[in-house]
């Protein structure tokens, strides 16, 4: 990987948000992965929902494991603050980041390595407290850097470039996650960018801990036929079951849909986002409707995509510790001591 | 002849059965009349049924090191009781439970026995198991009240104060401290030959254990995030700022708090959070024993190398591997000074008591700020579980937080172009930014290859130059960390060169030789590097006795590692068997290489 700075020139006429940026202004260097590679176009989805969502740059951190999917956070928003730290430990040093601000936004980048191997135990605990990031898994079921060995999220059957099949059980983290109580669950491709956008936007959005599962296919090593996890076979197997539409508050709600399969669910920051079911069995407000709605499709060998999962009622993390609404980095420190007269006090108990 | 305040008490229990409450209050009582007092506590790696041991060294010199030898054993652990009954010094007494007989083959005859009823008298005054096990505890107390002669006055006054929400448990404690003084008082000739009496030595000082200093320090430092995972024996330091937090860092108005402890998943993740915290401008610790160092090295690494401040209290305990977790050693000294794969070094400080816990914590968070890397708080078991005499605690109301240098939205107005690693002051130390002020301040933290300006690198010049700057920044802190404690007389050709806790039986050992003559001076290192006047002490002398409690002198490789010292002139004086060392062990090792015709 070598830094490669974009040179900055944008079109007079392109679109500006709020903060009166244009899409330009939320690019990052440019990609040293490979050509067709489906995390660029991940990232491209994070550009253009960073962008709708008006994000300050400085106000976003982006911050990431190891591996090819880790690299990413250097091809966007080159404004924001970046921390590539170590495999597998993402969700430690986003849990350190929010707790010490949070106000600001973090979109944590991992992929099925770092986060269903090395760094699984982390994943889940980040869950567990609903960490206020959006946590997106670029899943190849590859890993790439090392050249092609296969990761936890290889199905069984799926073939390699050179020697055996998978025989291992799949980890799916849509579903783990489900189990785990993950509050806002997502799975899309990389190759539907209109599905992706938006879903990033509520994982974004949500209060919480929201997961963006997105098969990314490894153009090198995982995109051969018998590979499960390639581009034609997500094409061939991968059906929506919902469709979002994410709404600005200050916009007026005009998406249009049918009554009875569209629902409005209201973000705890005032957003809303109108849900589009494509499959009347399916209810992403219960847990455990929908987790054997997934199992049974993971199953059958389809890839369910769409907002699969949505709880608005839990607090993250903060607001079950209690804590302060002031960012803990910016308390003053006169108020963080009690001083020597306190002091001089409270040892009475050790004499 | 009677001695006066200069005895060890040592009383066997079993581990749940509620004595710590009442050997404390036997240590404070003492305390309370104006004697110095030493407590340390041996414990099993148990919750409830095993042997336990609290020991309470009455030192009228005022010493803190544990003694050699044991005064007084109250031996309520039959388990233990043959055991106990040995360790008795000739001349010394032995308490015992005689509600039940006791194995007669059990007997020493240059010791005194001293039979009491306790829970024959427990169980006829008190109701209900639980009350019985209690107070019998209490009433051994009351038996060693009158055979030392503390001062019952003092004992009620204690209660009074521990139990003023329940004046129903005061009179209960001192029926059963009376159950215990009377019979004691009757039955044989009280006070002993080793006794006590009130002094005036303990005015302006407090007893207390170095986690809980340590946990104050790290709030009055104004720490408001804490990440740890828990592990012996370090728990009760991130518990004390916990407790102290509840008190004191709670929103009046809101309920709100002012501060975040995160119970990690494990210790990797729990550095990773203090990273994280670290670089968005938090001030954040975790505190940990030598298990968790080793699961953090990873992180430390990369904090190292992206240089990210990071508080990390080390609690050593015995190893290698899970080792004995309730045995203290300093063996995590190596692993520590060089955590992680990789060129790395870490700033150590080694406080040497619970005051030396407080003060360096917002030393250490200082530090690593102002030098952006992680920096290591040594302390052990000994210091951070056992209760130590120190002065009164005072806060400097003057005290500001050095943040170290971090260019805020103003400077980088000012600036054109903000580059992370830029050693613009020539000290090795960049400026930082913090996430969420300027869109001028980002920069990628990463712990891959980086040049100067913060970018990705694989570029051999531009690696270069970053790790050869963290070198300048190495002897910046060299210059930065406090001073070792010397004591330096011309006449004295050799010297003890020591560190932590080992420093209590360090100074006794100074002044036992001294009654021999054997004259030494002495240097207690407090952080490394090492500064340059610990190299200094190492010339001026022939010889230079290293102790320390590990195996493999690990103060030693470190002081030639670092300073490049004559390895020839150090000579180890190693003491690892996972009890705290005392100044007879140290006596004993040095007159021995002095035998050996090594020049004192």
């Amino acid at each position: 990987m070598t830094y490669i700075a974009k040179p900055k020139i944008a079109h007079p006429s392109l679109p500006k948000n709020e903060l009166g940026l244009t899409t330009r202004d939320y690019e990052g260097a440019v990609s040293t992965l490979c050509a067709g590679c489906g995390h660029d176009s991940v990232t491209a989805a994070l550009i253009q929902a960073v962008f709708d969502l008006d994000i300050e740059p400085h106000m976003l951190a982006k911050i990431s494991g190891i591996g090819c999917s880790s690299k990413t956070p250097t091809y966007f928003v080159s404004q924001a603050h970046g921390f590539n730290s170590v495999h597998g430990r993402m969700p430690s040093v986003t849990t350190g980041a929010n707790a010490a601000n949070r106000e600001m936004t973090y979109i944590g980048v991992s992929g099925d390595g770092d986060s269903l191997s090395i760094g699984v135990g982390q994943f889940v605990h980040a869950i567990r407290r609903n960490l206020n990031m959006c946590y997106m898994i670029e899943n190849n079921g590859v890993y790439g850097l090392t050249k092609g060995q296969f990761s936890a999220s290889a199905d069984i059957g799926s073939k390699p470039k050179k020697g055996m099949p998978n025989q291992q059980e799949p980890i799916d983290p849509a579903s783990s996650a489900l189990a785990l109580g993950a509050t806002y669950i997502a799975r899309s491709f990389s190759g539907d960018k209109e599905q992706l956008v938006p879903l990033i936007k509520g994982a974004i959005m949500h209060s919480g801990f929201s997961l963006v599962d997105i098969i990314s296919p490894c153009v090198t090593f995982n995109d051969h036929e018998g590979s499960t996890k390639s581009y034609a076979h997500t094409r061939e197997f991968y059906h929506h079951v919902s469709n979002i539409d994410y709404i600005h508050p200050s916009k007026e709600i005009k998406a249009s849909y049918d009554e009875g399969e569209a629902m409005p669910i209201h973000l705890h920051g005032g957003d809303t986002i109108v849900l589009r079911k494509l499959n009347r069995d399916y209810d992403p407000t219960s847990r455990a409707d929908a987790f054997k709605f997934l199992r049974d499709r993971f199953n059958a060998g389809e890839v369910i995509t769409g907002l699969l999962y949505v709880n608005e009622d839990r607090a993250e993390m903060h607001e079950l510790m209690g804590n302060t609404d002031t960012p803990l980095s910016q308390l003053p420190y006169e108020g963080l001591q009690p001083g020597n007269d306190e002091l001089k006090k409270l040892q009475n108990r050790y004499r | 002849m009677a001695t006066i305040n200069d005895v060890v008490i040592k009383i066997a229990t079993v581990n749940g059965t509620g004595s710590a409450s009442a050997n404390g209050l036997m240590r404070k009582a003492i305390f309370r009349m104006g004697i110095p007092v030493v407590g340390k506590n041996y414990f099993p790696s148990n919750i409830q049924g095993l042997p336990t041991w609290y020991e309470i060294r009455v030192t009228g010199d005022g010493y803190h090191a544990r003694a050699d030898r044991v005064d007084v054993m109250v031996a309520m652990n039959a388990q233990t009781y043959a055991k106990d009954m040995e360790e008795v010094a000739p001349g010394g007494w032995l308490i015992y439970d005689s509600t039940w007989p006791r194995s007669k083959l059990l007997d020493r005859e240059d010791i005194v026995v001293i039979g009491v009823p306790l829970s024959r008298m427990c169980n006829e005054t008190f109701e209900g198991a639980r009350a019985r096990i209690l107070m019998k505890n209490i009433a051994y107390v009351g038996v060693l009240a009158a055979l030392l002669d503390v001062d019952l006055d003092i004992i009620k006054e204690l209660l009074e104060e521990t139990f003023a929400s329940k004046p129903h448990l005061i009179e209960s404690n001192m029926q059963a401290i009376g159950l215990g003084y009377d019979y004691a008082r009757e039955h044989f000739p009280c006070p002993l030959e080793k006794r006590v009496e009130k002094m005036d030595e303990t005015k302006g000082h407090i007893v207390i254990d170095g986690n809980t200093a340590a946990g104050l320090g790290a709030m009055y430092a104004g720490a408001t995030v804490g990440a740890w995972y828990p592990i012996t024996p370090s728990t009760s330091l991130m518990d004390a700022f916990r407790t102290f937090c509840a008190r004191y860092r709670v929103e009046p108005e809101t309920g709100k708090r002012t501060y975040a402890i995160i119970q990690a998943e494990d210790e990797l993740a729990a550095i990773g959070m203090v990273l994280g915290a670290s670089w968005n401008g938090a001030r954040s610790f975790t505190s940990t024993s030598g298990p968790g160092i080793s699961l953090m090295s990873e992180f430390i690494g990369l904090a190292y190398y992206a240089e990210i401040p990071a508080v990390i209290y080390n609690v050593q305990r015995t190893g290698p591997s899970t080792g004995m977790p309730t045995r203290t050693q300093q063996c995590d000294l190596i692993s520590c000074a060089y955590a992680s794969h990789g060129d790395t070094k870490h700033v150590l400080l080694f406080p040497g008591d619970p005051e030396e816990c407080f003060y360096m914590s917002p030393m250490a968070f200082d530090f690593a700020e102002r030098l952006q890397t992680p920096v290591m708080v040594l302390t052990d078991l000994d210091i951070g579980m056992n209760d130590w005499m120190i002065p009164e605690l005072e806060w400097d109301e003057s005290y500001v937080p050095d943040r170290g240098k971090i260019y805020d939205a103003d400077d980088l107005e000012k600036i054109e172009k903000f580059c992370r690693y830029l050693d613009v002051d020539g000290d090795g130390i960049p400026y930082r930014t913090l996430p969420g002020v300027h869109p001028k301040g980002a920069y990628f933290t990463r712990g891959s290859g980086h040049n100067k300006y913060g970018g990705y690198t694989e570029d051999s010049d531009e690696y270069q130059e970053v790790i050869d700057r963290l070198l300048v920044k190495w002897e910046t802190a060299r210059a930065m960390v406090p001073e070792a404690e010397i004591r330096y007389s011309k006449f004295n050709k050799a010297a003890i060169l020591t560190l932590g806790s080992t420093d209590g039986a360090c100074k006794e050992a100074l002044d036992l030789l001294a009654e021999q003559n054997i004259g030494l001076n002495y240097c207690r290192v407090k952080a490394f590097p090492f500064t340059d006047a610990v190299r200094e002490f190492i010339e001026q002398h022939d010889v230079v006795y290293v102790v320390e409690q590990n195996r493999d002198a690990q103060l030693r490789t470190l002081l030639i590692s670092d300073l490049d010292a004559d390895q020839t002139k150090l000579v180890s004086v190693l003491h690892y068997n996972g009890m705290p060392v005392h100044a007879a062990f140290v006596v004993d090792r040095v007159r021995s290489e002095i035998a050996k015709g090594r020049a004192a």
